[in-house]
């Protein structure tokens, strides 16, 4: 519509306020979008479990107890101890299980990142740092490999160089890189058009510094977004090679194994196959809500609505009769 | 034109053939709501040409849209009445009104290439209504789609029917816009800034074609613009608006001797001329109000070079000054002579 | 060069970087005979098996041979599919040529994808444009879960979740295979989850840039009636990046029905591929990835010629001769 003018209160709000933006601001922010706040409380308590599992399980995630097959949740055995999700076929308890497997999954979901990130940006920011040739072969290859089905090439390779988790991470850090360098060379081109770059030439700044100190500062909270969104792709990625069988290999267990060994008994208990699933759905659920929460509250157009108090609504027009 | 209408204002008062009362519209914003046009009053009378001048910002477009019911609610929210054929077009059902649109009263826009639809042809946007409406088939659109180019002169308007809109120039554009506004033969042609986004001799051209069309249909024609020497030229009344609300409202002829209010004198006196005398550029000076932080008082009071004490508390209504013509400023009646 | 030529060139050489890429991987990072036989076959087996692919020869010369047969389309044969033998044995026999057995199972396939994406689409269009239409309604909020949910879920997990649920608990539906169309719901309504969430998404966005643009407020002026307004004029505009999203999911789709086939028996190329990967089968594998990635490509060559259709601009650059 035509009427949208150029109304100047939004830039002199974001002036007025920008000084005002704390850690403390993005807390309270974090805090008043409640979606946003439980899912990033899940991911914190999700993180101490699979780190804590060895001492925080309340059972041996390996310790079969055959005189405690197949309880369902909150069921108790006859030895008296309680299994909070039930147990499998061979009376380990889930919910410990869960906690370990939480443990491989997040792993492979953070170290992938890590490394497809590391590989991804390193080259986006040369290409679009030095651009020429270097530039052009990265994209088309960035684009050619986009368009290639990934979990159909990743399940050829495991097929060929054995499964395992080492090689997991290996076929991810292959085949993610591309939406960091994507993502990293835009980035550059915009800042490099900034006068802070060009001035930080002028003074003799070498290109490493410059793209130390001055370009990657600049382009963290986009990348930590996308990192984010990242991490709940490979973790259903994982969880498809697992279940194919060309992921995680036992004694080492992961959500996604979990379920292939729970199909069998899909008749008769249910919980084995509902409950790891509903793991990674949760996890991937809570890292795409923080990561749409992170997005909004570092888009400089949308952020002072988050990092300022909620207006009053409907406040009255003061001079109409 | 003018000819026209005096004679008519001679006469006893002619019905109204569109009556806005008081009417509002605000929006809710993050920022709290914002007040877009505070209460305007303001009547159209058949074949009349009516001028809304302003500046950016104070309510033109965003008035005229919501007697077309174009103001999407919420955020918006309009009130008042208007009055067309004695019933309220604000009130009445949704499907009476989309009738209204185009039967009786249509709309072109400021920049005629993005009122387009860029994915349809020309000749399908313009016998759309004209289709959907009297149920032709498909050929008589075409033939109606032609007729209706022909009418606005584009030329060889038989090839061009299957062109798309990014193969127009813009002044092209427009006169397809126009094509389109005139497929049901409205009554009344509501003109955003019809010729901001031409060049000059093109802005030439599409007004002659205006008042060419208006003369042969008898069409009333609301015309919003910045430019004051095409209110001059074609305008048989004028009305000022001011952040949101009239100011001033008078035969143009008038208000261009005679300014009523401060607003205008300035607007006027901002005007280049064209027998190069006068010399000095005179500009007003600041900023008009942001549409959520009104001044208390008159609205103008803090540009204004005639305020006194009472402007910063008391606001002018809009009251007659003389013959046809009213204006809102405590000082109207003095203003002419100072 | 015209778009389309240049993108189908492009296309090809893709295709080209593909089938030597699973030469790569196959021939040189792994050995064909291992793969085939396991690490529990002797030494004698292992060679007479790599005498017969003519694996002692250089891996140049291997890899034209390779070319060359694949241009015959021929992809080699299976010496596990159909065979109940132990491998060794198997391998004295002919074998069966692997290209026709995976083209068979594309039908299948092709229904199985082809229905997902028919209900995925016209259910995710219509809430898309529903959403746009009423910004912050329930509606709104129903495709923002829904696309939420489905980019977070693992396809294969909601199938069991069916299955416990339509076949376990309610016997209403069969838990897997082929045939009638009750076998086609569990499966077909899996696989519609991620493109319906992912395309209702873009269909929202595009449609709310869309409606915000002055020739939507121009055909309501001049009494275009409100479905119209946003099914046909909005809905026109806004179908390149639908489009787009579209060919994308159809892509995912594809590899995603290797999950789905795995869950519910059916016998499509996912389930093929599957299943050779576990026999080993080497030959048949190396076809199904060919053949399907084939496909993927073939996707995305396709939105780019409906790009052109849809778009008038493009299709002006084109007569032009520009790109
Ligand atoms: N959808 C909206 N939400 C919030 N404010 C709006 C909206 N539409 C218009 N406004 C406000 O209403 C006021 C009047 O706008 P309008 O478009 O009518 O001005 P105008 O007089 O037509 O200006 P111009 O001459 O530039 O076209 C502006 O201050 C604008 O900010
Ligand atoms: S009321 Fe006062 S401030 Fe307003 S225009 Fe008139 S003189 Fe100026
Ligand atoms: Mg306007």
């Amino acid at each position: 519509m035509s009427a949208v003018q150029t109304n100047t209160v939004p830039q002199v709000e974001e002036h007025d306020r920008a000084a005002s933006i704390t850690g403390r601001a993005y807390l309270s922010a974090l805090m008043r979008d409640r979606v946003a706040f439980i899912a990033a409380i899940f991911l914190t308590l999700l993180l101490i479990a699979a780190a804590g599992a060895d001492f925080l399980a309340p059972y041996d995630p390996n310790r079969a107890n055959l005189g405690a097959r197949f309880i369902a949740p909150f069921g108790t055995a006859r030895d008296g101890g309680f299994h909070l999700l039930g147990t499998d076929e061979l009376g380990r308890d889930l919910f410990s299980r869960l906690m370990h497997g939480a443990r491989v999954s997040m792993s492979i979901g953070l170290l992938g990142a890590l490394c497809s990130g590391a590989v991804g940006i390193t080259l986006g920011v040369l290409a679009g740092f030095y651009r020429g040739l270097l530039e052009d072969l990265l994209m088309r290859a960035v684009d050619g490999m986009m368009a290639l089905p990934s979990l159909l090439i990743a399940l050829f390779i495991l097929f060929v160089i054995g499964p395992g988790f080492g090689n997991l991470i290996l076929i991810f850090t292959l085949l993610h890189w591309m939406v960091f360098a994507r993502m990293a060379r835009s980035l550059t081109l915009n800042h490099q058009q900034h006068t802070y770059i060009t001035a930080a030439r002028a003074i003799g700044a070498s290109d490493t510094r410059i793209i130390l100190t001055h370009l990657l500062p600049n382009m963290v909270s986009p990348l930590i977004v996308l990192f984010t969104l990242e991490i709940a792709v490979l973790i259903l990625s994982e969880a498809s090679l697992s279940f194919l069988g060309f992921g995680v290999q036992a004694p080492q267990s992961s959500w996604g194994l979990m379920i292939a060994r729970g199909r069998e008994y899909i008749s008769s208990a249910w919980w084995l196959v509902v409950m790891p699933g509903a793991a990674i759905f949760l996890t991937a659920l809570a890292l795409n809500l923080v990561a749409a929460w992170a997005r909004a509250i570092t888009d400089p157009v949308q952020r002072w609505r988050w990092l300022t108090p909620p207006r009053r609504k409907n406040q009255p027009i003061e001079d109409d009769e | 034109m003018r000819a026209m209408q005096q004679s008519e204002t001679q006469g006893a008062a002619p019905a109204p053939l569109l009556d806005v009362r008081d009417l509002r519209v605000t929006f809710d914003t993050p920022h709290g709501l914002v007040r877009a046009v505070g209460g305007v009053s303001w009547t159209l009378s058949p074949g009349e040409t009516l001028g809304i001048i302003g500046e950016s910002g104070s309510g033109k477009s965003v008035g005229l849209e919501a007697i077309m019911g174009l103001i999407k609610t919420p955020p918006g929210h309009v009130s008042g009445q208007v009055m067309f054929d004695r019933r309220d077009v604000l009130t009445m059902p949704e499907r009476d009104r989309r009738q209204l649109r185009g039967e009786k009263i249509a709309m072109i826009f400021q920049d005629a290439m993005s009122a387009l639809n860029p994915s349809l042809t020309v000749g399908t946007q313009i016998a759309e209504v004209y289709r959907l409406r009297r149920k032709c088939s498909h050929a008589d659109a075409e033939r109606k789609a032609i007729e209706l180019m022909d009418r606005v002169k584009i030329p060889s308007a038989k090839t061009r029917i299957g062109n798309y809109p990014h193969e127009f120039s813009g002044g092209m554009c427009q006169r397809v816009m126009i094509a389109t506004a005139l497929a049901l033969n409205p009554q009344i042609l509501i003109a955003d800034e019809p010729t901001t986004a031409l060049d000059v001799t093109v802005q030439r051209q599409i007004m002659t074609l205006l008042a060419e069309l208006q003369r042969e249909d008898g069409m009333a024609l609301v015309l919003i613009t910045h430019d004051l020497g095409l209110v001059a030229e074609t305008v048989d009344r004028a009305m000022v608006m001011y952040a949101g609300r009239l100011v001033e409202s008078a035969p143009v002829s008038a208000l261009f001797e005679v300014p009523s209010h401060p607003y205008t004198r300035g607007l006027i006196r901002s005007m280049p001329r064209i027998d190069g005398a006068s010399g000095k550029l005179h500009a007003i000076g600041g900023t008009p109000p942001a549409a959520g932080r009104m001044p208390k008082g008159c609205a103008f009071h803090p540009r204004c070079e005639m305020r006194v004490e009472r402007c910063g508390i008391e606001r002018p209504n809009l009251r007659p000054v003389g013959k046809n013509r009213a204006a809102a400023c405590h000082l109207a009646e003095e203003i002419p002579h100072v | 060069m015209p778009y389309l030529l240049r993108r189908f060139i492009q296309s090809f050489i893709l295709l080209f970087f593909l089938i030597s890429f699973v030469f790569v991987v196959g021939r040189i990072i792994g050995d064909p005979a291992l793969i085939m036989l396991g690490t529990s076959a002797s030494e004698t087996a292992l060679d007479q098996l790599r005498e017969n692919l003519g694996l002692n020869q250089p891996i140049w010369q291997q890899y034209l041979v390779f070319l060359s047969d694949l241009t015959q389309g021929d992809f080699g044969v299976s010496f596990r599919y159909g065979f109940s033998m132990m491998p060794s044995d198997a391998l004295r026999s002919e074998g069966t040529p692997v290209l026709p057995i995976v083209l068979s199972r594309l039908p299948a396939t092709f229904m199985l994808a082809g229905t997902s994406l028919v209900f995925a689409f016209s259910l995710a269009v219509v809430l898309g444009c529903l959403a746009a239409m009423h910004p912050r309604s329930w509606i709104d909020n129903l495709v923002n879960v829904i696309s939420l949910a489905s980019v977070s879920l693992v396809q294969f997990w909601l199938g069991l979740i069916l299955i416990i649920i339509f076949s376990v608990h309610m016997g209403i539906l069969p838990t897997g295979g082929f045939g009638t169309w009750q076998h086609l719901i569990l499966p077909a309504l899996t696989l519609a989850a991620r493109p319906l969430g992912r395309i209702s998404q873009v269909v929202r966005s595009a449609m709310l840039d869309e409606l915000s643009k002055p020739y939507i407020s121009a055909a309501r002026a001049k009494g275009v009636p409100e479905w119209r307004v946003v099914f046909v004029h909005a809905l026109k505009n806004a179908s390149i990046p639908i489009v787009t999203i579209t060919g994308d999911e159809l892509s995912q789709l594809l590899t995603g029905a290797m999950l789905v086939e795995t869950v519910f028996a059916w016998p499509g190329v996912g389930l093929l591929l599957i299943d050779s990967l576990g026999r080993r089968d080497l030959p048949m594998v190396q076809a199904g990835i060919c053949v399907v990635a084939a496909l993927v490509i073939f996707v995305n060559l396709a939105v780019d010629f409906a790009y052109t259709v849809l778009n008038p601009r493009i299709q002006m650059d084109n007569r032009g001769g520009r790109a």
